[in-house]
């Protein structure tokens, strides 16, 4: 599904990502960790597009995304969520979810005039089922930053779904949630696993990425230190000594 | 009673160019180009009539069409720029439309005197209005038939999916490209949906004052534009109309009795109106207001 050769990202003398390489299957749950700073972060934004290649190449499904502008990554099936949730505030729910139908799908079901200029009737009842899996469809008319921190991050995940994404992209889900809300994500994501989603899961959250994910890269200082199964990584010595600072024994 | 037929059709006109203003606006971009579209527009509806012997309506559809293509033309280089330099850029724009006119001459005899714009000193006998017998009350009502048919269209594109898109643009950037939005397909339509909306107000505006001259496209009109849209609020382009009325109608034309003074309250009375009312005259919450008033459901 995605695949990245030897991609850096340097800002000025910072190796923010240094030499990655990253190969994501089908229906795989990825997950990304390692420390603040460490290049997760910057890895989304290079896939996404919001920032260009220092050097390497990213692969999406085959294709070189070299100069492929970020709305046009999303047509092709990339969707993310942010770390620092970045919702239209004032928008309502549904229509953070109205305007994100963006899809190939969408464009040529509904066609030019009536996917822009055409009523909110035709898709109540799609956007309807993302908000019943968010949670939100007591909200829909609410305005976006009136809902609570959970629901929001919530929101954002139905956002991106709605654009139909092949490979969704979550930035740490799950930063500033409590245990309770983290349970329920990790059913969320789960359940999208069984539709048959590709997920690239960066987060801080251990309980969650060892729960969820079938393989996981650790990145340090934008270098990738490890890479296997939830069970191995937790046995790796240099990941505790770049998570806890210790001896590697 | 020709005063207030007149103070409505600068009412009117000058609502054109605050909706011009408005829907650039709700993509997040200030935008002081829209005097330029509006000069252009009046110059080609303005020639059209006199020059060619073009009907109105026509000729108002072409000048709204050419403000769509300039504004087009402008749009792609200019929207590739953001926040303040956006700003010196389209202002840098509408003095450059201005000079052109300031220099243009293309006059041809008509009937034993030469018609026609005359550089320096304007395109005067726009006369289509008095020589076709229409009365001041007439105009006003045709004014006011087209800006309510564009009130009632920009109505309906902000309700529509394009309009909360223009809304998301402006919000956030990065959120918008990251959903698949195309920013610059998103704010060049915008530009030249409002260069059409200027260029025929502009046209509008040739005709009812009969003459124009490159002073009538200046800085101060590019100010109005913008300023129309942010004193009345973003909610929904009945605040752009609110602000034309309270800046025309009240500002301008009710404090006429105070002489000189008007000017030093003019600025302060806007300061206060944006201190009262930060979201605009007419905010989201006015507006659920008279919703309600009228008993209209909710909308989502």
């Amino acid at each position: 599904m995605l695949e990245l050769k030897q991609v850096s990202r340097h800002f000025g003398g910072v190796r923010a990502v240094d030499g990655l390489d990253l190969k994501i299957g089908d229906g795989q749950i990825f997950g990304l960790i390692g420390p603040n700073g460490s290049g997760k972060s910057t890895t989304v934004n290079l896939v996404t597009g919001l920032f260009p290649l220092t050097s390497g190449t990213i692969l999406f499904r085959g294709q070189d995304l070299a100069g492929v502008p970020v709305h046009r990554r999303l047509g092709l099936g990339i969707a993310r969520t942010f770390q620092n949730i970045r919702l239209f505030g004032h928008l309502s729910v549904w229509q953070n979810l109205w305007v994100a139908q963006n899809s190939p799908e969408d464009r040529e079901r509904r066609g030019f005039v009536a996917r822009w200029l055409g009523g909110s009737a035709g898709v109540r009842g799609e956007i309807g089922e993302l908000l019943e899996f968010a949670g939100l469809a007591h909200k829909q008319d609410e305005l976006a930053a009136n809902l609570a921190f959970g629901e929001q991050r919530r929101l954002e995940l139905a956002r991106a779904l709605a654009t139909r994404p092949k490979l969704l992209l979550l930035d740490e889900p799950a930063a500033g949630m409590n245990v309770e809300e983290v349970g329920q994500l990790r059913e969320r994501i789960l359940s999208l696993r069984g539709r048959g989603a590709t997920i690239l899961l960066v987060e801080h959250v251990m309980e969650l990425v060892m729960g969820v994910a079938d393989r996981i890269a650790v990145l340090n200082f934008g270098q990738k230190i490890a890479e296997g199964t939830p069970a191995a990584i937790q046995a790796d010595p240099l990941v505790r000594k770049a998570y806890l600072g210790g001896e590697a024994k | 009673m020709d005063f207030y037929y007149g103070l409505a059709q600068i009412i009117g006109v000058h609502t054109l160019l605050g909706l011009s203003a408005y829907i650039v606006l709700l993509t997040g971009q200030v935008s002081l180009a829209q005097a330029g579209f509006f000069a252009v527009g009046a110059y080609a509806a303005g020639m059209l009539t006199v020059l060619l012997g073009w009907p109105i309506v026509p000729a108002l559809a072409a000048g709204g069409l050419l403000g769509a293509i300039v504004a087009c033309a402008v749009g792609f280089p200019a929207l590739r720029v953001r926040g303040l330099m956006l700003v010196i850029a389209t202002l840098a724009f509408g003095e450059g439309v201005r000079l052109f006119f300031f220099n243009f001459d293309y006059q041809i005899a008509r009937g034993g005197i030469k018609v026609g714009p005359l550089g320096g000193e304007g395109f005067r006998q726009i006369r289509y209005f008095p020589e076709n017998g229409w009365t001041t009350l007439e105009v006003m009502l045709f004014i006011w038939v087209l800006v309510a048919a564009i009130m009632a269209l920009l109505w309906w594109f902000d309700r529509s999916r394009y309009g909360a898109v223009l809304r998301a643009v402006g919000e956030d950037e990065v959120a918008a490209q990251s959903v698949g939005i195309n920013l610059t397909a998103v704010k060049v339509s915008a530009m030249t949906i409002g260069g059409a909306i200027a260029g025929v107000g502009g046209g509008l505006y040739a005709h009812y004052t009969t003459h124009i001259e490159h002073t009538s496209f200046n800085i101060l009109v590019a100010t109005f534009a913008i300023a129309y849209p942010i004193v009345g609020g973003l909610a929904s382009v009945f605040g752009t109309l609110a602000a034309v009325v309270f800046v025309q109608g009240f500002l301008i034309e009710g404090l006429r009795f105070l002489g000189d003074w008007r000017n030093l309250l003019f600025g302060a009375l806007i300061v206060l109106a944006m201190n009262l009312r930060p979201h605009g005259l007419l905010d989201a919450r006015a507006l659920a207001r008279v919703r309600r008033l009228f008993g209209a459901p909710r909308d989502a």
